[in-house]
């Protein structure tokens, strides 16, 4: 076990492991708002809102990301006719990533919004306020507050399938270690500390979630 | 105030509804009975349009429910419900539920809604849970909030869906005393219940429904000391 080449390998894996967390906050923070308004036309009476809306769903959860990263990056291109850009790498990944984590969203919000009692939107609508209104005014404040748990978990599954954009060369903690490993035929080396890095990030975040989860517990049980 | 004209309602193939008619006047209050089943519930969410009528007429003062051109949302304003199970928004302390749709709907500032919401408040005894939420109230308190969310929409006519059916016995009273000083006060009632003392007290009039139709109607006086079809006899003899 080469120790030396961890420590001096350090420094470019943690950046690595920077773009790792800015990839993965970038792709649930637009996956979120992509999965919200999937979510409400999932849940819309009429088809013509609702079926594109579950295509959607089941394409991006039905298909490997390899493939969804694959397409917007050597695809997109092709069929739209655009030359990309240098930094295409990192806009085609934000996209697959964001897709793919807006349609798990989708579902958790999905779920989130079912479970309210139906009491709550007819009090809302008894009252005079338009569906909008009672979603957002009722509905959705308590969904937001069961949806906190599996949106924590998505978030760790994204930062762990955020390292399959190395394939298209995106510097992020796998594909820095990649790269270690290549120059320096050490690959175990190299990838332990790969994993352990990954495993401190997500062990971390799922603290936090716990954290989220007791203190909503308690505001619950007010 | 409420014209009714052969309301049928279906649930896929189930008649629920089997042509009601019915008119309420301003100012009447209309207690509807029956067994579990005949229909007295749905009857009176198609009065808000919680369930669309099949087919058949309802007007809420003057104005169709069943037309395009009417905007439901301001029929639903006038027109005030209280659920048995309360449906008190839990996210919201007493003060907030009764304060959100004056402010959403009527548009009222806060200032204004809040003081509107106090004056309920008080009105139905509760002042001093303004600032509590719903889990922290028991059941007639809840029921109380409700009617008090209701009522800041300052409706003309108030439904009551069974809203002391939910409750422990020593709770019904608190409630049915906020409705009986309602009723005095000249609202306009519907108002499903089991509760026949409330009926005979403040009830104008009592609709009998059983199986999807109105079977008999009259004063509760005479309803209940001497009703005429077999169906309202084999009904009252089991409850009174």
């Amino acid at each position: 076990m080469d120790w030396q080449l961890i420590i001096k390998s350090l420094p470019v894996l943690l950046k690595g492991a920077v773009l790792t967390i800015e990839l993965t906050a970038a792709a649930v923070a637009i996956g979120t708002i992509i999965g919200l308004v999937m979510a409400m036309l999932r849940l819309s009476k009429r088809k013509v809102m609702s079926w594109p809306a579950a295509i959607y769903v089941d394409f991006f959860r039905g298909t490997p990301l390899l493939a969804q990263i694959y397409l917007i990056y050597f695809g997109a291109p092709q069929v739209l006719h655009f030359t990309p850009p240098d930094s295409y790498a990192y806009i085609a990944g934000i996209i697959a990533l964001s897709l793919n984590s807006g349609a798990y969203i989708a579902e958790i919000f999905r779920a989130g919004i079912k479970s309210i009692d139906r009491g709550q939107s007819e009090a809302a609508r008894s009252l005079g306020m338009t569906q909008g209104e009672a979603m957002w005014n009722v509905i959705l404040p308590q969904a937001f507050k069961r949806v906190v748990p599996p949106l924590g978990n998505e978030f760790i599954a994204m930062l762990k399938d955020s390292a399959l954009v190395s394939v298209i060369s995106i510097e992020e903690l796998l594909f820095s270690g990649k790269i270690i490993a290549g120059r320096t035929f050490k690959p175990f080396e190299i990838y332990i500390a790969v994993a352990m890095i990954y495993l401190v990030m997500t062990l971390t975040i799922s603290q936090v979630v716990n954290y989220m989860e007791r203190r909503l517990a308690k505001s619950d049980s007010r | 105030m409420i014209h009714v004209k052969n309301l049928h309602k279906y649930f896929g193939k189930l008649e629920v509804l089997k042509g009601v008619d019915a008119d309420i006047k301003e100012k009447e209050v209309v207690v509807v009975i029956g067994p579990s089943g005949s229909g007295k519930s749905t009857f009176l969410r198609c009065l808000n349009k919680l369930e669309e009528a099949t087919s058949g007429e309802i007007e809420i003062d003057g104005i169709p429910l069943n037309n395009d051109d009417t905007n439901i949302n301001a029929i639903r304003r006038e027109v005030g419900m209280v659920f048995q199970r309360f449906n008190l928004f839990p996210h919201m302390t007493a003060l907030e539920n009764i304060m959100l749709a004056p402010m959403k709907v009527r548009k009222l500032t806060r200032e204004e809604a809040e003081k509107t919401a106090r004056e309920l408040l008080r009105k139905v005894g509760l002042e001093e849970k303004a600032n509590v939420y719903p889990d922290a109230l028991s059941g007639g308190q809840q029921q109380r909030v409700a009617i008090a969310r209701a009522l800041a929409m300052r409706p003309k006519i108030m439904l009551f869906d069974e809203p002391t059916s939910a409750l422990d016995p020593e709770m019904v009273g608190e409630v049915l005393s906020v409705m009986k000083d309602l009723a005095r006060e000249g609202m306009t009632m519907v108002v499903v219940t089991h509760e026949m003392g409330f009926a005979k007290e403040v009830g104008d009039r009592v609709l009998f429904m059983d199986e999807g139709i109105i079977m008999e109607q009259g004063n509760p006086e005479q309803l209940f000391s001497n009703p005429q079809n077999p169906r309202t006899q084999a009904f009252l003899s089991k409850i009174l």
